[in-house]
């Protein structure tokens, strides 16, 4: 990628640079035993960690033990050669978005947020969208500039494309907790699949957000953006701002 | 011993406001029905089975007769009639109350003193069999003794009962004396309680009665094996919640999740619809002697535990007070609370040992349920384990009754084995620790927890004097519970309450109101 900086391989940092020292806890299915604690070393050597030291072996329910092992880890990554997509947004103060709405936009940026499919947790999009917001920083509904609806947990993709539809909704944020099975992805990729049928998909944003979920993960699912872990609602309007008011007038 | 200041006539006071709160909603709710409650009628008289839609059969009569209008007069009305008219048992009459080609209007024929005379024995069945599980509890109970309090309660949730089975013994050997079957998470808002066995879920793993009895199963084997009385705990909750109820109260689970606002706060389940199948469920569970747990733990999820402190303590009279008109005494109601103080705030472990006191000392007699934290918790699991070993201190010190462990995975997945097995080890060592920390410190009389301790009284104290004021219902519609607002016919299930006509007749009902 950088021609002048040669790749160089990271190994995991212990107390040396490049020993690639690691810590691996795991369970077994087996009670502790010389044998079993043979199988944690081979276990863990099979992971690429040579030297394992297995740190205890602990019955953890009959017939399960359970381990830790340090070792050194032989693997390397070669950071240099990774790209991984991020949302790339000025994060602006909040007298710049709501300036920014008022004098670029001169209407408010209508959002409509849910918990999709079966997904009662509302804990992200009430993050998000509700006046009180995350860490101190205040939700969309608190901005004079948004028309923030946040339709709650356990919602049908097609009820929320409905209502966001009905309300000339400027964006959609799909909030996603639970993950067993990757029923987030499904869930998530359905709606832009929905959209997609229903003809409008290019006509609104759509973000997809959650404790699993990254920029990458949004874009392979069809959405305009990700937002993982940390997002302060500040991010998403700042987004938000970026994508629908600074889009020049002179594209045709 | 450690205690902080509180003054007994506030303490009386909100009993007092409470018991007025809980009176204005019991009139609504001794005037109405739901679909939910008639169909835990039909179930405790020991209806059974689906159709091949997979519709529970007490859907099918109960859904009859609300859309002809005539669920009014309690579908016992025409389970009765049918009895009376030739049905030769209690499942063939409600097979004809779904089935049969004609619907009967209640027109003529038997009166409602025949139907109830016509359903006494299937009552008195009814009642003999909740009371037959009880009993079978309190005499494994005299022969297996429960752990010491703080109860470890951990959970399980991996969707496929068998292996939550397999879970729940592997936790009960690494020391936990409750275990939870979490439920699917859209289980809460299905207005029908599944069939069956199951084996796929999200989030967790759908309450229905056949799951009931293999983790039964699994606990009763493990209570024998550790020698120490492991029990059950399901959620009663959402629009089937009292079906739960007494599904839990035949298949002798020993603990339930069930709070009167708890659905209607964080599900958005009509307040209605809330507050009469809450009571409904409660008077199963009253007979059926389970333990609630109510949920007030949560309002800190979505408001500050610092600021919001008083309003948990509210909603805890609250609770007690409609669990009381429900006939549960006082070692039933596990009134919940938590460790959800933002960590890094100063001297936030002295604020949530002010609280963790306080509710104890009020509610001296009740098993009180303590919840660790979660709003706070990241994936760095190292601190995680930490945060979870400062609440264990706090629990074992306060000498809460009932602990659901922390897990230091909390912000990641629902817990793996070796979760579940280092949140017992470490629970067991600041327990063991710290037994008798309570007892041997005292609290500066006007220190910070014990000001804090005062302050969260007085507080509760007054927001108890505005929803009296402004009446429960209009309360909750301006947010005053977990910062979250929801009208009196809004949110879901509200199709599904209806008024009793004069003539209503349920004698199951009746009965469990009779003997407490």
């Amino acid at each position: 990628m950088h021609p002048t900086s040669p790749a160089k391989p990271l190994r995991a940092y212990g107390d040396r640079e490049g020993d690639g020292m690691v810590q691996l806890s795991f369970v077994l299915q087996l009670p502790p035993s010389a044998r079993a604690r043979e199988a944690a070393k081979r276990f863990a050597e099979a992971h690429g960690i040579e030297e394992p030291i297995v740190a205890t072996m602990e019955a953890a329910a009959e017939g399960f033990a359970f381990f830790v092992v340090y070792g050194h880890s032989k693997h390397a990554v070669d950071a240099a050669s990774i790209d991984v997509p991020e949302v790339r947004t000025e994060a602006l103060s909040r007298e710049d978005i709501e300036h920014r709405i008022k004098t670029r936009l001169g209407r408010k940026i209508v959002v409509v947020g849910a918990c999709t499919g079966s997904d009662a947790h509302t804990v992200g999009i009430d993050a998000i969208l509700n006046y009180k917001g995350y860490a101190g920083d205040k939700g969309l509904e608190s901005y004079k500039g948004f028309e923030a609806y946040n339709l709650g947990a356990q919602v049908e993709n097609d009820q929320l494309a409905a209502r966001a539809r009905a309300l000339k909704a400027d964006a959609i944020l799909v909030s996603q907790v639970i993950t067993q099975r990757n029923c987030h992805k499904e869930n998530g990729r359905a709606l832009v699949e929905l959209l997609e049928r229903e003809g409008w998909r290019k006509d609104v944003i759509v973000l997809f957000g959650g404790p699993r979920v990254d920029h990458k993960l949004g874009l392979e699912l069809g959405f305009d953006a990700g937002f993982g872990p940390g997002t302060k609602p500040s991010d998403v309007a700042s987004y938000l701002v970026e994508q629908l008011c600074s889009r020049p007038a002179s594209v045709p | 011993m450690a205690t902080v200041p509180m003054d007994v006539r506030k303490v009386a006071r909100c009993r007092e406001i409470a018991a007025e709160i809980a009176d204005d909603v019991q009139g609504y709710i001794d005037a109405h029905t739901t679909v939910g409650v008639e169909r835990t009628i039909l179930r405790a008289y020991g209806a059974e089975g689906v159709d091949d839609q997979g519709v529970p059969l007490v859907n099918l009569a109960v859904d009859r007769y609300r859309e002809a209008g005539l669920l009014g007069r309690g579908i016992a009305t025409y389970v009765g009639r049918a009895l009376l008219g030739g049905a030769t048992t209690l499942q063939d009459a409600a097979e004809r109350v779904a089935f049969s080609p004609e619907l009967d209007r209640g027109e003529g024929g038997p009166g409602v003193d025949a139907v109830r005379e016509a359903l006494r024995p299937h009552t008195e069945a009814a009642l003999a069999r909740i009371d037959k599980a009880r009993n079978e509890r309190e005499a494994l109970k005299r022969r297996i003794a429960p752990g010491p309090t703080p109860q470890k309660y951990v959970i399980v949730a991996t969707g496929n009962i068998y292996d939550d089975a397999v879970q729940a013994k592997a936790a009960a050997a690494a020391g936990a004396d409750i275990v939870a079957v979490i439920r699917a998470t859209a289980q809460s808002l299905l207005d029908y309680v599944p069939h069956g066995p199951t084996t796929e879920g999200y989030g967790g793993t759908f309450a229905t009665q056949d799951n009931f009895r293999i983790i039964r199963r699994a606990v009763d084997e493990a209570s024998e094996e550790c020698g120490r009385y492991i029990q059950q705990t399901n959620y009663s909750s959402g629009l089937c919640m009292a079906e739960i109820a007494w599904m839990a109260a035949v298949e002798r689970l020993d603990m339930l999740l069930n709070d009167a606002m708890y659905g209607i706060l964080f599900r958005d389940i009509n307040m209605c619809r809330t507050f009469v199948d809450q009571y409904v469920s409660r008077r199963f569970v009253a007979r059926a002697g389970i333990v609630i747990n109510t949920g007030e733990d949560n309002y800190l999820t979505t408001a500050d535990a610092v600021e919001k402190a008083h309003t948990v303590l509210s909603s805890q009279f609250i609770n007690e007070a409609f669990a009381r008109r429900a006939g549960l005494r006082e070692g039933q109601m596990g009134l919940g609370h938590a460790y959800e103080i933002d960590p890094w705030l100063e001297d936030s472990f002295l604020l949530e040992i002010a609280q963790a006191q306080l509710v104890r000392q009020i509610f001296d007699r009740h098993p009180i349920k303590w919840m660790p934290p979660t709003k706070h918790k990241t994936g760095d699991i190292f601190f995680a384990h930490v945060h979870d070993a400062m609440f264990d201190l706090v629990g074992v010190t306060t000498k809460q009754s009932i602990e659901l462990l922390g897990m230091f995975s909390e912000a990641i997945q629902n817990p793996l084995l070796m979760d579940r097995y280092l949140a017992l080890k470490a629970t067991r060592y600041v327990f063991g620790a710290a037994r008798h920390l309570g007892e041997e410190i005292q609290f500066k009389p006007d220190g910070i927890v014990a000001r804090r301790a005062v302050q969260v009284l007085d507080e509760a104290l007054a927001l108890l004097e505005e929803v009296r004021r402004d009446t429960i219902w209009e309360a909750i519609a301006h947010g005053a519970f977990a910062d979250v607002k929801r009208t009196r016919t809004g949110g879901k299930g509200y199709a599904g309450v209806l008024e009793r006509d004069p003539d209503y007749c349920n004698p199951l009902l009746a009965a469990l109101e009779k003997t407490s």
